[in-house]
């Protein structure tokens, strides 16, 4: 269990411009760590509980277990009917949601901020008196299943992606797709939720980020007030399930009705946590953002413009997750273009890192977007409380986001060859690719209704 | 009973939704260029950024004979101009760090630019902007390499249930209206495009009298009347794009089944909606709010995901354009209980125009939607869409502060009274894309 209480911390960061932004963390005595972040621009508040858990702490035969879960989230507490939730939420003119990911499960509200109590009088309720009642789970899990087959089973390119990462990962519970596996969905009882809803959800487990035109002492009082009277759990860590050393290039095949074919590349790669020295993880955000980081950059003039061989090429790293992750590329080749000839183009733009040092015009470039679109998110309340929260589930300090720009200001060219040479190397590689098998002729059928006047 | 009693202290919240009916919107500014450009603005000072978005009357309502040709238009502004290519356009704004983007749909076609307000930033986005607006190049590899582009679009379209349904569902509704095509064409209509027919739907529909200018952003009014010069002001003044034809009612329903190797089926209803400044918009609004445009409260999502458990998500809305546009409904669901989810979802309609909402879910309705607003407008990026929308439709400046007021006033007979009018289930489209079989067809001919 948590430390009791270490006090507030008062932090005032200037920006640019004239709003200040003044954060407030606060430990409730039974765990929860509540973050109130200031931001008087508009009426609204959001309020987020983000909750330690998600795919990658799940295990075979029970994936997709936090997904339904989420969902099961809206379906009725002790003191409410199923539906209720949103009921309410809405007749305060709230917008809500929830979210699931990898290392992490979220839920928010977007409210006028004189009615933040109404959220965590809701969200404290569901976070310890959850009902799971049985009927209501079997008509959920449909429709999750409905929701894995759009977005997954009837779209070639996820269903590609999820191979890909099922088959690159060994160790890591990263090969888990957040929906779950089909048969584990069909599997899935309501007292695996139990459980997993028992093991989790608590307020020890749990972090509150509250973003808006807000008192951060009033929102600390009512976090109290709602929260505080929970009782904390007593929390097992996931084991630390840690990928072996990838030995050798691995490649898949997907083969499924689509029109295009599909390549994705991934190299194994570190992240802020886990990586041998600080700076790597930054240098890799700073080499993708090189690759893809605008219209400017490298995929796009070399590869859609330049050879004209892809009709879409992105690159995508974080240096943000609870465990290592990949530098992941994927790309659609033009119809003239093999998918040889389209991975060799992409492993080409990887190698040149290798040689030559990024100029200082593209290093500089790169460094001006970050720092604009920091400006820019303070346009979205909800995106500030996002940073937050996810930084501090994956068990990283919120300030992160704050000197995330710093951090990737002091990457050097050499750095970014470093760790192209250290990390981006065949060894390490994974790659998919997408087979297309003849979609059938679209035939159709219509039926005409009679005429109607008027 | 408990439940009861712990709701109490929020049902006090709920209540006060009600009284606060008088919401100030943002505070809008309008005035028009030399040349003719409409121009909306609104000063937010408390951020350094600034976003501007010009909005041309040049949606795919204006392709003409030659499907695709606006949104071909638009994608290649950004491709080349003046002296730059487009490596040059993208790094003279990355290198600011601003952002730039180029869109199309049926009525609209934009450029759109957000970017810090200090001064270098804010003269190369200008500068940019305006070159890509008046002297794109339209050069003969940057066409191809385009064109090559939107093809590979329409081939992904083609591998996507969801794409092949709503494409079909437009040209059903629409019949021989402008607005039945896709924005983006058709792949042998895409192939027959010209460099001629490129500049000739520039020449004709990127002119200051087609075009509104909407600013957000650190600056003031004086500003603000010499940015909006300085983006358009190299427009010739031109005409304004000619009225839109009528679109028709349709006179009968169709059914169609297109058949889809995928898991699910993904069905439509659709037909003709409304129009933007309609005088039914609000009962509209407001009503459809109820049936399918409120999430998981809506009434078809009731029916469909939460009773049953039939889709991950269900909907309606009116999509109001400069004529009307459509109104359409849609799930996905496994292919076997395709003809039970489209049962509900009709009988969902069917009771929704017959008895129309109870008080209890107009208040509901009401109390989301007003007490909704300030996250409406709390943001920039938010209010530019507005500004965007409110100067392309001709709408009020005060549409934002009176849209509250608007919405208080809707009553149940109202909406009853307007879904009657003006939604038929007997002359619905159906579309069905997925596995399919004859049981369905039943289901969409009952009356």
């Amino acid at each position: 269990m948590r430390r009791v209480m270490t006090g507030v911390i008062l932090l005032l960061l200037l920006v640019t411009g004239q709003s200040q932004a003044e954060v407030v963390e606060h430990w409730l005595d039974n765990g929860l760590k509540v973050i109130v972040k200031q931001d008087t621009r508009a009426p609204i508040v959001v309020s987020q509980v983000w909750y330690k858990v998600g795919s990658s702490y799940e295990y075979g035969g029970i994936t997709g277990v936090s997904h339904v879960l989420e969902h099961m989230m809206f379906k009725g507490t002790e003191h409410l009917e199923p539906g209720e939730f949103s009921r309410i939420i809405a007749a305060n003119g709230g917008e809500e949601n929830a979210f699931t990911g990898r290392d992490y499960t979220a839920y928010f509200q977007t409210l006028s901020n004189d009615r933040l109590e109404v959220s965590f009088k809701l969200e404290a309720d569901r976070m310890r008196h959850l009902k799971l009642l049985p009927e209501e789970f079997l008509k959920e899990v449909e429709v999750v299943k409905e929701e894995r087959r759009m977005r997954t089973e009837d779209k070639p390119t996820s269903l590609t992606y999820e191979q890909f990462l099922a088959g690159a990962y060994e160790a890591s519970p990263y090969r888990i797709p957040v929906i779950g596996w089909m048969s584990d969905l069909d599997a899935l009882q309501v007292g695996d939720l139990r459980t997993w809803y028992r093991k989790w959800y608590a307020p020890n487990n749990a972090t509150l980020v509250v973003v808006g035109d807000v008192d951060p002492q009033e929102v600390i009082a009512l976090a109290e007030k709602h929260f505080g009277p929970l009782k904390p759990e007593t929390l097992a860590q996931p084991k630390p399930r840690i990928e072996p050393q990838q030995r050798g290039v691995k490649r898949f095949t997907v083969r499924a009705p689509a029109r295009q074919p599909y390549l994705i590349l991934g190299f194994k790669t570190p992240v802020v946590g886990t990586a041998e020295e600080d700076w790597e993880p930054y240098a890799l955000e700073m080499l993708a953002y090189i690759l893809d980081g605008g219209d400017s950059a490298r995929l796009s003039n070399n590869l859609i413009r330049g050879s004209r061989q892809a009709v879409s090429a992105d690159a995508s790293y974080s240096a943000f997750s609870r465990l290592s992750s990949m530098l992941v590329m994927d790309a659609i080749p033009t119809p003239e273009t093999s998918m040889d000839k389209l991975e060799a183009a992409l492993l080409q733009e990887i190698e040149r890192f290798k040689t030559d040092l990024v100029s200082e015009d593209e290093m500089e470039r790169v460094r001006n977007q970050i720092i604009a679109s920091k400006v820019y998110e303070k346009d979205s309340v909800f995106y500030q409380a996002m940073l937050i929260g996810q930084l501090e589930t994956i068990g990283l300090d919120w300030r992160l986001a704050d000197d995330y720009v710093e951090n990737l200001q002091k990457v050097t060219a050499e750095q970014i060859r470093q760790v192209a040479n250290k990390y981006l190397i065949e060894s390490n590689l994974s790659a998919a690719r997408l087979d297309p098998l003849p979609m059938e002729q679209q035939v159709s059928r219509q039926h005409m209704g009679g005429r109607h006047e008027g | 009973m408990r439940v009861k009693r712990w709701l109490s202290g929020l049902s006090l919240f709920i209540l006060l939704v009600c009284s606060s009916l008088v919401f100030a919107g943002p505070k809008i500014q309008s005035w028009h260029t030399d040349n003719g450009a409409k121009v909306l603005f609104v000063e937010a000072p408390e951020l350094p950024i600034l976003d501007i978005r010009v909005v041309f009357d040049a949606g795919s309502a204006r392709d003409g004979d030659k499907p695709g040709v606006t949104a071909f238009t638009n994608s290649l502004l950004a491709e080349g101009a003046g002296s730059w290519n487009a490596q040059q356009i993208a790094e003279r704004m990355e290198r600011v760090g601003a952002q730039l983007e180029t869109d199309s749909l049926r009525d609209m076609a934009w450029v759109s630019a957000r970017t810090l307000t200090k001064p270098e930033a804010l003269e190369v986005t200008l500068e940019t902007v305006a070159k890509l607006l008046a002297e794109p190049r339209f050069e003969a590899a940057d066409i191809e390499r385009q064109r090559q582009l939107i093809l590979a679009s329409l081939l992904q379209d083609e591998q996507s249930p969801g794409s092949v349904g709503k494409k079909r569902l437009y040209q059903l509704v629409f019949g021989n209206h402008p607005y039945a095509g896709d924005p983006e064409g058709t792949r042998e209509s895409v192939q027959a495009i010209s460099r001629d027919d490129l500049l000739a739907t520039h020449h004709r529909l990127y002119v200051a009298k087609n075009a509104v200018v909407a600013i957000i952003g650190a600056v003031d009014r004086a500003q603000a009347e010499r940015i909006a010069g300085q983006l358009v002001g190299a427009l010739p003044e031109g005409e304004a794009a000619p009225p839109l034809p009528q679109v028709a009612d349709l006179d009968r329903a169709v059914v169609e089944q297109i058949d889809f190797p995928s898991t699910q089926s993904h069905l439509y209803l659709g037909q003709p909606g409304m129009r933007r400044g309609d005088p039914d918009y609000f009962p509209l609004y407001v009503g459809n709010h109820i049936l399918g445009g409120s999430g998981l409260v809506s009434l078809l999502s009731e029916e469909v995901r939460e009773k049953r458990g039939l889709s991950y998500s269900v909907y309606s809305y009116f999509l109001p354009m400069r004529q009307p546009g459509i109104f359409q409904l849609g799930l996905q669901t496994k292919n076997e209980q395709a003809g039970e989810a489209l049962q509900v979802m009709r009988e969902t309609l069917q009771r929704f125009i017959d008895e129309g909402p109870s008080e209890e879910e107009l208040q509901a309705a009401k109390q989301n939607i007003t007490g909704g607003f300030p996250l409406r407008i709390a943001s920039n990026s938010k209010i530019i869409e507005y500004l965007a929308v409110i100067g392309f439709y001709d709408l009020p400046l005060d549409y934002l502060d009176r849209f509250n007021e608007r919405v208080e006033a809707v009553t149940r007979e109202q909406i009853r009274d307007a879904f009657r009018r003006r939604i038929d289930p007997q002359r619905l489209i159906t579309i069905q894309v997925g596995r399919i079989d004859e049981s369905l067809v039943k289901v969409g001919q009952q009356d």
